[in-house]
């Protein structure tokens, strides 16, 4: 800056000195209330960086950087919430852990922690497979319906969640099995076209009432060990009705045909050993919420 | 010469030498050299206002709107009103964990707050009216920062004396007495601020539980914290800004400015009737000169700092004190009282042309705000009578849609969210129609409930309802059809309808 106050005519007020093409700036001073609020934030800041995290430097090769006097740390700050928050609610769900089933869902204050759990643990771990309103897809079944394969009461959904389907690291697991009559040569090509044939005239959609004959025979021969004389199914084998309208690998006739060639074995694990007793209880009381239960 | 008008040229000296007030005459304009490194301050310090107390009827009327408001204000939260058991007993409540508002017998829910809406355009209004009228009356009489400047200043006036005693004692050495007297002042002004804070903070819990809280020091954090912060920001604006909140910080009077018109009523001096000013001696004449006689009484009085004869101005709120303060003069000098008065800007300029001042009161924006006014007044209490005790929404689920269920038949589920806010129990029944052959049903849990809600006093009751339709039907609606679901209560048959859909494959 220029030792030569240039003062401007027309305000009378002095200039910085410098010159730009002409333009000069007025040199009006700070007002005072600005000032003393920087001059603290200056004071605050050397206080900050004694007390708060500040400050990077090099420890033995390694980057570190200066904790504060009170060690505060967001990472602890942020473990000390989510233990508090497992803390305040750890008594309802050691509650939905131990009380049986149909007193936690009389009970509305309950059922309301045990829903919005089910809900949560929902997301996190089955709606991969059954999607985020657990509407399902192809071999996923929909929880939604009033289709229950191996049972909709809250017992039978529990004991699903907790030994899983085919899941062979459970002891307990539901089995069954859909054989691949196709690929094993157990029926020829035309066999099971006369048996897909039988299997649509359980919904009244058979076209070919010989071959729906033909293939009453070979059923009887071969299916309703599991899927009963009129095609009903078996929860205790988790064998699916066929008369009715859910079908959890398509309805199609291809698909069928592609069912009874090829067999059926979806798998869904055991949540047992995984998720906690309360967690398990709150999926199930949210599961059979879904479609209503049974 | 009389002592009358000796005291009355002192006046005005003192009043041109201590209110900053130019000299008129010929004696030229001043110069200052304000790049000077003197005369540059940081920033422009305020020069302290030292008003003086005046007598009259608009002194008086602002005592009593002062008396009447701050009573209104930290009587209030103690005033009770029986709601029954299990509800609080206080009249005007805010009470946010269980989120309601109470007014008397007005229960706000949080989802009425359109009530709160309809007061605020209603207020908004009505200051609209009062402004085209009569110009600042708000400013001037009820607003907050007015009425608590005029107390603290009452304050001020009860420990330190009247204007000139405390311009001396400003500027005299600080002596025991002064300490004494600035002492008390200060104090009396914070008793004032925290009582200010201590009664905010009453509107939103139990009045007598939180007092004997605060008492006993067992009130939660915040209330000292809200205490705190009111009775810094009254101290503050009361004690300290004053009018420098109305100049500077509130953006009142920028709007108010587009409120008046020529034929709003407005504090003015009437300078067709007080120039050429000037001192005037008892017994001369005063034929050839105006009746102001430059006493600076006006100037003296007003709370704003300004001289109202500069004509109308941005900083004048329109308080009507140096009204009183010109009235008394006049009176003495035995000249008409309201040389300073209510006047519009019409009326100024039909003197000057020799016509009879009138006022004009109707004129289309007057009409106008208080039309719109009364329409929405009258909207607000039809609504108010009209308010159901009774609501029902219901959210369809949106994934999915819908569900096939073994038997063909397509199903939907609805959470249905039940209000009653009724101070008792009811008993609703659920039902729906607008589709043919749709059947409500509920989840096995629910049991033998059936159709029937029972919802809670001042309660909200939700519950999951499904609604399935055979095949058949739902493939003729193709899609979505329009469904209804009408709550009714079972006591007294009063109902509440929800329009929502029904969804199924599209064909």
């Amino acid at each position: 800056m220029s030792d030569h106050k240039h003062k401007d005519e027309v305000t009378g007020v002095e200039t910085t000195g410098h010159d730009w093409d002409g333009i000069r700036e007025l040199n009006n001073p700070l007002p005072k209330w600005w000032l003393y609020t920087f001059y603290i934030c200056i004071v605050w800041s050397f206080a900050y960086w004694v007390v708060m995290p500040a400050w990077p430097y090099l420890s033995g090769g390694a980057w570190t950087y200066t904790t504060g006097v009170i060690g505060y740390e967001q990472r602890n700050v942020v473990t000390n919430e989510l233990a508090a928050i497992a803390e305040g609610r750890s008594e309802t769900m050691l509650k939905i852990a131990s009380m049986p089933l149909e007193e936690v869902a009389s009970d509305p204050a309950l059922m309301e922690v045990a829903l919005g759990a089910g809900k949560a643990a929902f997301g996190d771990n089955c709606a991969p497979c059954h999607g985020s309103g657990a509407q399902g897809g192809k071999g996923f079944p929909n929880l939604n319906d009033d289709d229950w394969l191996w049972g909709g009461t809250l017992e039978d959904i529990r004991v699903t969640l907790t030994h899983g389907i085919r899941w062979d690291a459970d002891g307990d697991t539901r089995q069954n099995i859909m054989m691949a009559y196709g690929r094993d040569g157990i029926l020829t090509r035309a066999e099971i076209s006369d048996v897909v044939e039988h299997v649509l005239s359980l919904s009244g959609r058979s076209e070919d009432t010989d071959a729906a004959a033909r293939g009453a025979s070979i059923f009887a021969d071969q299916c309703v060990a599991c899927h009963g004389a009129e095609g009903k199914g078996n929860r205790e084998l988790g064998a699916p009705d066929l008369s009715d309208h859910i079908w959890l690998y398509g309805e199609d006739r291809a698909s069928i045909v592609q069912t009874v060639s090829n067999g059926r074995s979806g798998v869904m694990p055991a949540w047992g050993g995984r998720l906690g007793e309360g967690t398990i209880n709150a999926l199930t009381l949210y599961v059979h919420s879904l479609g209503g239960g049974e | 010469m009389t002592d009358t008008a000796t005291s009355l040229e002192l006046l005005a000296r003192e009043a041109a030498a201590q209110a900053g007030a130019h000299p008129h005459g010929d004696e030229g304009e001043r110069y200052t050299a304000v790049n000077s490194e003197k005369n540059r301050p940081l920033y422009e310090s305020r020069v302290k206002v030292y008003p003086k107390l005046v007598h009259g009827t608009f002194r008086k009327l602002k005592w009593l709107v002062m008396a009447l408001t701050l009573t209104i204000y930290y009587v209030t939260p103690w005033l009770r009103w029986e709601r029954g058991p299990d509800l609080p007993d206080q009249a005007v409540l805010l009470d946010f964990p269980a989120r309601r508002f109470y007014f008397f017998f007005l229960e706000i829910w949080p989802q009425e707050f359109y009530y709160v809406t309809g007061l605020l355009i209603l207020a908004a209004l009505g200051l609209f009216l009062v402004t085209s009228v009569a110009g600042r009356v708000w400013c001037g009489y009820a607003c907050p920062q007015t009425v608590w400047t005029d107390l603290f200043i009452y304050v001020e006036r009860f420990f330190e004396g009247e204007r000139a005693a405390r311009i001396r004692l400003d500027k005299s050495p600080w002596t025991l007495a002064k300490v004494a007297r600035k002492t008390g002042k200060h104090m009396t002004w914070i008793l004032i601020a925290l009582a200010t804070g201590g009664a905010w903070v009453f509107y939103f819990a139990d009045a007598p539980t939180l007092a004997a809280d605060l008492a006993t020091l067992e009130a939660p954090a915040i209330a000292y914290l809200f205490i705190g912060l009111f009775a810094l920001t009254t101290y503050t604006l009361g004690g300290i800004a004053r009018e420098q909140v109305c100049i500077y910080m509130c953006p009142w009077p920028r709007i108010q400015g587009a409120m008046f018109d020529e034929e709003s009523l407005l504090v003015s001096y009437k300078d067709d009737r007080g120039e050429k000013r000037g001192p005037h001696k008892k017994g001369t004449s005063w034929e050839g000169r105006g009746d102001c006689i430059d006493c600076g009484q006006c100037v003296a009085a007003c709370p704003m700092g300004i001289d109202i004869r500069d004509g109308m101005q941005l900083e004048c709120i329109q308080c009507a004190l140096c009204i009183d303060a010109c009235d008394e003069i006049m009176d003495k000098v035995e000249r008409p009282r309201g040389l300073i008065a209510y006047d519009t800007l019409r009326n100024h300029d039909r003197r000057r042309a020799g016509e009879t001042p009138r006022l004009n009161i109707v004129r289309p924006r007057t009409i106008l705000y208080a039309v719109v006014l009364a329409v929405v007044a009258a909207v607000m209490l039809v609504a108010l009578l009209n308010r159901s005790t009774l609501e029902l929404s219901v959210l369809p689920d949106r994934n999915p849609l819908f569900v096939t269920l073994s038997d063909g038949s397509i199903r939907n589920g609805y959470e249905v969210k039940v209000v009653n806010k009724e101070h008792s129990e009811r008993i609703f029944h659920i039902g729906v129609e607008g589709i043919d052959g749709a059947i409500l049903s509920r989840p096995a849990l629910a049991g033998d409930n059936g159709a029937t809600l029972v919802v809670g006093p001042d309660k909200l009751g939700t519950a999951r309802f499904f609604v399935s339709l055979p095949g058949d039907r739902a493939r003729e609606i193709n899609g979505e059809a329009d469904l209804k679901f009408i709550v009714t209560d079972l006591e007294d048959g009063k109902t509440a309808i929800k329009a929502t859909t029904f969804r199924g494959p599209a064909k």
